[in-house]
């Protein structure tokens, strides 16, 4: 459906987008996601028609969006970050002129404006002016915009940004409907709303791309540095002798006070839920309490802040490789200032891009 | 376009702003009628027509400050760019729509001299003809504010430069009687705009390179052309300065004579104009 090769973008000597190559395909929902400034919106710009390319094609279905602007176009909605509305005028007036510019007639074009008004749930508002419409409305009056024409690709970008949590949840709604009918691209820096409502996720970081998968597998690509954390009330040196019998390759120990230890331990290999069993029978047989014990498992987030990271802290830092797994379990903003650099686990998330593709 | 054209049109018409150029032109229009067709009984409708040009100077920038600046603004420009419409068509839209918005009131001023020819011999010819010449001369002057309208996106600023341009215009030709006519003062005068020139290529394109070449490049021409024939240099500066009014052409239709280079002249700075207006929102394209 969309084929993108190559593209790459120069603002003078700053790179906002580096080579970028990915496809979509049709009747999915995909998430762009990346942290603020990774280029994101300068490739849905680019996508879209309303940004050139400094070199790179983009083709929807077979039309390149620089030769054949026209024929790309009617393919496409875009809702740009910032909902482009006339303030001045009434949702109804400005569908009109949107449809209108469309090529959209007459019978047409009543009909279609009637449908997406009753898609975005527009009825009530629809002859108020935009200017009067709540932040959630004005989002819907964009996304009506976008819908006009029926196009198979309808393209948003942080269609969320700046909505309460209940115009969250009917906006996630609302896209989730869009992406049975079209392929819907939207771009974000939430995760928890791409893990949600998208079915494949491209990272992009510093205007490269990261990783393109699945969620889920993505989340696998961490399973294998799986960490255990536990309390216990228990001297350092029970502990550690415990986690010798037990087989963790790597621990972290830390006093709770109360005499209890908190330790974050890492597995070689093998099921975290068997080293969870050892660890419990090993300290119920010694009599000593466990107050806490939980297996840490990826998710998204941890993928995210590695892959992203990865791409800030550059080629520096060589860290070692237990060093970067103790680093995975932390996920606050300590984390990303230390940058440390996992040239493995980058290495591991390229090739599972690759056998994607 | 169609659908920009009438956009633009509603746009115009829910804000005051059709309506208060519409008025204040006939204002205008009827101070100049009282004062020369009625008070001192002067049969040529023109001459009111060349008294009102002079309002030009602030009305054509009241009605084309926000055309394309105020779409930058909301950021509806990226609206456009996403449609399946060309800039082109963009552009035509929008200044189709300025001229009629400005053809408005001029319809209700051509009753004019009709009403007049009633009580009293009237050059009707003319007085349709200057009309005619009066539209097109208002019309190159909206591409112009349509154009400066697309370099900011600050209405007011696109407001505070089209005055003191079409000002200049206006007055160039009073100017030029005042600026040196000698070969050397045009020859530096040319050395200046060939300057100038190249800085606003340097603004808009950020390439100093180019813009440093082609200042370079008619800087030397001029200065050759200068050592090697001097002669040519003589009175040139008032005389670009004359031609380049769009006014004074029209003050030849004024006093009887149908000029029909003036229209081709003013046709000219229309397309102009607006190819200069496409070619700053494809530029946005390209920043």
């Amino acid at each position: 459906m969309i084929t993108v090769e190559h593209l790459t973008k120069r603002y003078g000597d700053f790179t906002a987008v580096s080579d970028l190559s990915f496809e979509i395909e049709e009747g999915h929902v995909y998430g762009f996601l990346g942290p603020n400034g990774a280029g994101k919106s300068t490739t849905m710009n680019i996508m879209t028609g309303c940004l050139s390319a400094t070199s790179g094609s983009v083709k929807i279905d077979g039309h390149d969006i620089f030769e054949e602007p026209d024929q790309a176009k009617k393919l496409m909605g875009y809702l740009p970050e910032q909902p482009p509305l006339y303030m001045n005028e009434t949702p109804l007036e400005y569908l009109k002129f949107v449809g209108e510019a469309k090529g959209l007639r007459g019978r047409e074009l009543a009909g279609q404006i009637a449908s997406v008004v009753e898609k975005t749930r527009l009825e009530e508002v629809k002859n108020r002016l935009i200017s009067k419409l709540s932040k959630g409305y004005r989002q819907r009056v964009g996304i009506a915009q976008a819908l006009l024409g029926n196009p198979r690709v309808i393209i948003l970008d942080e269609p969320t940004v700046g909505l309460d949590p209940i115009q969250i949840i009917e906006i996630r709604d609302l896209i989730r409907q869009l992406g049975q009918e079209h392929t819907v691209i939207l771009s974000s820096h939430i995760l928890s709303e791409v893990q949600a409502i998208c079915e494949k996720v491209l990272i992009i970081a510093k205007g490269k791309m990261a990783a393109f998968d699945r969620p889920e597998n993505l989340e696998k690509l961490m399973m294998s540095s799986n960490t255990v954390s536990f309390v216990a009330e228990a001297s350092k040196e029970e502990v550690e002798e415990i986690l010798r019998e037990t087989g963790a390759a790597d621990w972290r120990m830390e006093e709770n006070g109360n005499d209890s230890v908190r330790v974050e331990a890492q597995l070689e290999s093998g099921e975290p839920t068997d080293f969870c069993r050892a660890v419990f029978t090993a300290f119920a047989e010694r009599r000593k309490v466990l107050l806490e014990l939980t297996s840490k498992k990826a998710n998204l987030e941890d993928v995210f802040i590695e892959l992203t990271e990865n791409a800030f802290a550059g080629e520096k830092a060589e860290a070692g490789r237990t060093e970067a797994g103790e680093d995975k379990t932390k996920k606050d903003e300590e984390k990303i200032d230390k940058g440390k650099d996992d040239g493995m686990k980058d290495e591991e998330i390229r090739e599972g891009e690759v056998t994607e593709r | 376009m169609i659908a920009v054209w009438k956009h633009e049109l509603s746009n115009y018409f829910h804000s005051l702003t059709a309506y208060i150029f519409g008025a204040f032109l006939l204002v205008f229009v009827g101070i100049g009628a009282m004062k020369y067709n009625i008070q001192q009984a002067v049969a040529n409708f023109e001459y009111v027509l060349s008294f009102v040009s002079l309002v030009f100077v602030v009305l054509i920038p009241v009605l084309t400050m926000r055309v394309i600046a105020e779409e930058r603004k909301q950021r509806t420009d990226q609206l456009l760019y996403s449609l399946p419409i060309t800039t082109t068509q963009v552009v035509m839209g929008k200044y189709l729509a300025l001229l009629v918005i400005y053809l408005i009131p001029l319809c209700i001023v051509s009753v004019y001299p009709f009403i007049f020819a009633q009580y009293g011999e009237v050059y009707l010819l003319t007085s349709y003809g200057s009309i005619l010449a009066f539209f097109i001369m208002g019309a190159a002057l909206i591409a112009v504010g349509t154009f400066l309208s697309s370099l900011t996106e600050n209405q007011g600023f696109a407001a505070g430069i089209a005055i003191p341009v079409i000002l200049l215009n206006y007055y160039s030709v009073s100017l030029a009687e005042h600026v040196s006519a000698t070969a050397f003062g045009s020859a530096a005068a040319l050395c200046v705009f060939c300057v100038l020139l190249g800085l606003v290529i340097r603004v808009l394109t950020k390439n100093e390179k180019a813009a440093f070449t082609v200042a370079v490049a008619l800087v030397a021409a001029v200065c050759a052309a200068y050592v090697l024939n001097g002669e040519i240099f003589e009175g040139l500066l008032p005389e670009i300065m004359k031609k380049l009014s769009l006014f004074e052409r029209f003050y030849t239709i004024v006093f009887g004579v149908f000029d029909l280079t003036a229209i081709v002249y003013y046709l000219t700075v229309i397309a102009f104009f607006l190819f200069l207006t496409v070619q700053s929102l494809e530029k946005r394209r390209y920043n």
